[in-house]
């Protein structure tokens, strides 16, 4: 299990009242078989009024490819810094991305939108590939993303 | 050092660079095919147009793309199902698929990483720096070879691979350096090595709320033409704080989704701008046709890549292992070799063992590592030196001219120096010559003059052996074999005599051509192919060491031909004057790339006396193209030694020979060719004013003599006999 917390409460705007309170959530993204080489994928977590809040996870290092991440970079300026230390491989056609992070307690039941921006080598970019709010009934329901995502699911 | 920088990085980048260029060169077919299978939009169309009709035929656009190859590609949601498709711009719809190509995709990855990620990628990365290495120092030694940069392109006479390494390496140095230039700049990008400052606007906080806006109606993609279009993204259906983002080779901005108003507006940074050239260079991403040429000129690496590695093993077969070499510092005798292909060392190996053989110490070394203090109990000094291009040191000899010149004493014990060339180079045996002058300058005791070995003659080197030997008071039989190639029983068919009643007995041999293996005929060996003016290696009974004869014919003749004159106590020249029609000898054929005639229809001076005919011969009889030829003919008298007198009177009447003019030197006014050439100098300097092409064949002296008669009948039209040579103009077969 990865702990995210430090950094998250570092870097974001995650540090809200009574994050002492978190708890492990698995985050499982699997992708279809799209044709293309691995996918960027940046996961980001906004408020109830769509603002970002922060990053959860970047997958791919190369920072000259995130700005077809374009929901994601527009968030951030493109910012590196929000990404410091959750950075890993581009995730392949057909394969499963898992991550576990501990998250507060306050991101669940509270109109905290989940956000994956997806983008591919010499195929379209998918800003808002996958949308799903931050709830704990919504935990464990898988969800299809609109190009690429064959599906997503948190556990808690 | 420069040869170092070339042969390590090849030897050991080697397979990397052949997979790289392969799928390199495979790659730069696909922009070309998808400038030449995209639709293209008519000139002046507008991006409001575009989309506008994009929009229709598919009213869930989200984004459109436009490749440097001119190929749009429309992305599209419907019903939540995502759709693409390459775009017809003048209609607006869908013409095919808008799916990555499975096999460029597989090759890219190839190119790029070796589908070993990031690891793979630092590998391609050091292939492209090795290119970049061996394309410069490769363009150093094509330089220093030639004989300078501006001889570039001046023709090369060396083995076949080490010739087709060359001339591929020559044409194709630009395009690879310029690919492994660019690529590094990628690989540089890739790992961020370098400064990335985006070009994409502060996203607008303020929009106009509304949402519907005509495209049509937006000005800036009214004045925006499709060929300047990158990308057209369009706002997600319902946020109506989203935006258009229009992004062209100029720059990005965002436009309202209610009003069409410009938000903003970024253009590339000088970085960006620099980065795109870059791909484009490299990927032929919007420069097909350059991507193809840079494409064709990969595709010699795996040829340079096999001829490099023969050259290397070749170089590495010819410098013989030196058995028993003494110490520097107990050897009486030190031999210093400069060699750059490696042959002088297997004369230096025949030295050493004849000098051994009776009685001496003798240590065998490379000229870079003299130094007098090494060499304590030397009594004498043997420097055999070759010649790297126009007169430069060769590989083992380098700094050695600088360390000479810089000793305060000269070693007490004499010098001999021996230079190794080819007298049709230009700078003949020039970088051992200033070896000799340096050593007089600084004082240097001559133990022999110096002196010269032709295209690596056993003879000129025996005959240099008996001064070595005289001077040192011993006998030395200098039996130098280098590697003799196969031979085969030549069977004689016929031959003319000449000269007898002069005491100088002449015969012009002809053999039949011998039976040639299948292999010999597929491959071009040995007398499956050759020329007038090639050699004919005799190797005579008796002897290991083969004389060299020059061809009076053809392959396509049907026979061998060869004119020889018997020399007094020559071996090789009685035994060929005493054949008879059916007796035989061995022989083989040395390829002699320096002395033809050439394609082309330029005219022809021919010089040539007595044996020297042969050749120039050969080329007029197979002048069937009647290509201009002016020969000049030396012979002592013509009743008696006048070589192919009735066939040059034919072949003047058939038109492949345009004038004959000979010298007679036992006659009442005995004359020389080149005073025949002076009488004609009006003549001649009007032919190579034409563009003529000098070829001379015969005896030194007499070469010597029309390089004289050449220098005056040029210097009124500015030239000399030197810049011809360089030129390539002026080449000479002499003995």
């Amino acid at each position: 299990m990865k702990s995210l917390l430090a950094t998250l409460a570092l870097t974001t705007a995650l540090t809200l009242p009574g994050l002492a309170m978190a708890r492990p959530v698995t985050l499982t993204t699997t992708m279809n078989n799209y044709g293309g080489d691995g996918a960027y994928l940046a996961l980001y977590v906004t408020d109830a009024a769509g603002a970002y809040a922060g990053s959860l996870w970047m997958a791919g290092g190369k920072s000259k490819y995130y700005e077809h991440l374009s929901d994601w970079y527009r968030a951030t300026a493109g910012d590196t810094a929000q990404i410091n230390g959750i950075t890993g491989a581009s995730v392949g056609a057909g394969r499963t991305l898992e991550i576990t992070l501990d998250l507060a307690d306050t991101l669940f039941d509270a109109g905290y939108t989940l956000h994956i921006d997806a983008a591919v080598e010499d195929m379209r970019d998918s800003p808002n590939e996958v949308t799903v709010p931050l709830t704990t009934d919504g935990a464990g329901t898988p969800v299809t993303g609109r190009r690429y995502v064959a599906d997503f699911t948190y556990d808690m | 050092m420069i040869r170092a920088l070339h042969r390590w990085p090849g030897l050991l980048a080697a397979a990397l660079l052949i997979v790289l260029t392969l799928s390199g060169a495979a790659l730069s077919v696909f922009p070309a095919a998808e400038r030449l299978t995209a639709p293209q939009a008519e000139t002046g169309l507008s991006v409001a147009t575009l989309a506008t009709r994009i929009q229709t035929a598919y009213p869930g656009v989200e984004q459109i793309r436009r490749s440097p190859s001119g190929q749009i590609t429309a992305y599209w949601f419907v019903d939540g199902t995502p759709g693409a498709a390459v775009i017809d711009p003048a209609t607006g719809q869908g013409v095919g698929s808008a799916d990555p190509n499975q096999v460029e995709r597989w090759l890219t990855n190839l190119h790029r990483s070796l589908f070993l990620g990031d690891g793979g990628r630092i590998a391609m990365a050091l292939g492209a720096a090795a290119m970049l290495i061996l394309s410069v120092s490769g363009s150093v030694l094509v330089a220093r070879r030639a004989g300078g940069w501006r001889r570039w392109f001046a023709p090369l006479r060396s083995p076949l691979s080490g010739r087709l390494h060359v001339e591929i390496a020559r044409v194709a140095v630009l395009g690879l350096a310029l690919s492994s230039m660019t690529a590094l700049w990628m690989s540089a990008s890739t790992f961020d090595l370098l400064p990335i400052t985006s070009s994409a606007p502060v996203f607008p906080t303020e929009v106009s709320g509304e949402i519907g806006v005509s495209i049509a109606s937006i000005d800036l993609l009214g004045q925006t033409l499709v060929a300047e279009l990158r990308e057209l993204n369009f706002p997600y259906p319902g946020d109506a704080t989203d935006v258009f983002t229009l992004k062209t080779d100029q720059g990005t901005g965002y436009l309202d989704q209610g009003t069409g108003a410009a938000l903003g507006w970024t253009d590339l940074t000088g970085w960006e701008l620099v980065l795109e050239t870059i791909y484009m260079l490299h990927t032929g991403q919007g420069a097909a046709l350059l991507g193809l040429v840079l494409g064709l000129m990969a595709l010699g690496v795996p040829v340079l890549g096999v001829t490099g590695v023969l050259v290397w093993l070749a170089g590495r077969r010819s410098r013989p292992r030196i058995p028993e070499n003494q110490q520097a510092a107990k050897a009486e005798t030190i031999l210093l070799v400069g060699s750059e292909g490696g042959s002088t060392w297997g004369f230096a190996a025949t030295l050493h063992q004849a000098l051994s053989a009776a009685g001496q110490t003798v240590h065998v070394g490379p000229m870079s590592g003299f130094d007098p203090a090494r060499h304590a109990k030397a009594q004498r000094f043997v420097i055999l030196a070759a010649t790297y291009g126009d007169g430069d040191a060769p590989e083992t000899a380098k700094g050695f001219l600088d360390r000479l010149k810089a000793l305060g004493t000269v070693p007490a014990a004499p010098l001999a120096v021996l230079g190794f060339g080819d007298r049709s180079y230009p700078d003949y045996c020039g970088y051992a010559q200033r070896v000799a002058e340096m050593a007089d300058t600084q004082g240097w005791n001559m133990l022999l003059p110096f002196d010269t070995i032709d295209r690596q003659s056993p003879q000129d080197f025996a005959r240099w052996g008996r001064l070595l030997g005289q001077a040192l008071g011993i006998d030395l039989e200098l039996a130098h074999q280098p590697i003799v190639p196969a031979t085969e029983m030549l069977t004689l068919v016929s031959r003319r005599d000449y000269g007898a009643e002069m005491q100088a007995p002449t015969a012009i041999l002809r053999f039949a051509l011998p039976h040639l293996t299948f292999w010999q005929k597929l491959t071009g060996q040995g007398f499956a192919r050759f020329e007038a003016g090639d050699l004919l290696g005799i190797v005579p009974e008796g002897s290991a060491i083969p004389r060299l004869y020059s061809l009076a014919s053809d392959r396509r003749d049907g026979f061998v031909e060869i004119v020889v004159k018997r020399q007094p106590s020559g071996l090789c020249s009685a035994q060929l004057t005493q054949l008879a029609p059916g007796d035989t000898a061995k022989g083989y054929i040395r390829r002699n790339p320096g002395f033809k005639p050439g394609k082309g229809r330029a005219p022809l001076i021919l010089i040539g006396a007595g044996t020297g005919i042969g050749p120039l011969a050969g080329f007029i009889r197979s002048n069937k193209g009647h290509r201009p030829i002016h020969l000049f003919f030396g012979m002592r008298h013509p009743q008696n030694d006048f070589l192919y007198g009735q066939d040059l009177s034919d072949w003047q009447t058939e038109g492949r020979l345009t004038r004959l003019d000979t010298a007679v030197s036992r006659a009442a006014n005995p004359s020389y060719v080149q005073d025949t050439l002076r009488d004609e100098g009006v003549e001649v300097a009007r032919l190579i004013k034409g563009g003529a092409r000098i070829m001379v064949c015969g005896g030194r002296g007499m070469a010597a003599g029309v390089t004289d008669a050449l220098a005056d009948i040029l210097k009124p039209l500015g030239l000399t006999p030197q810049a011809l040579r360089a030129e390539g103009r002026y080449v000479e077969d002499v003995y």
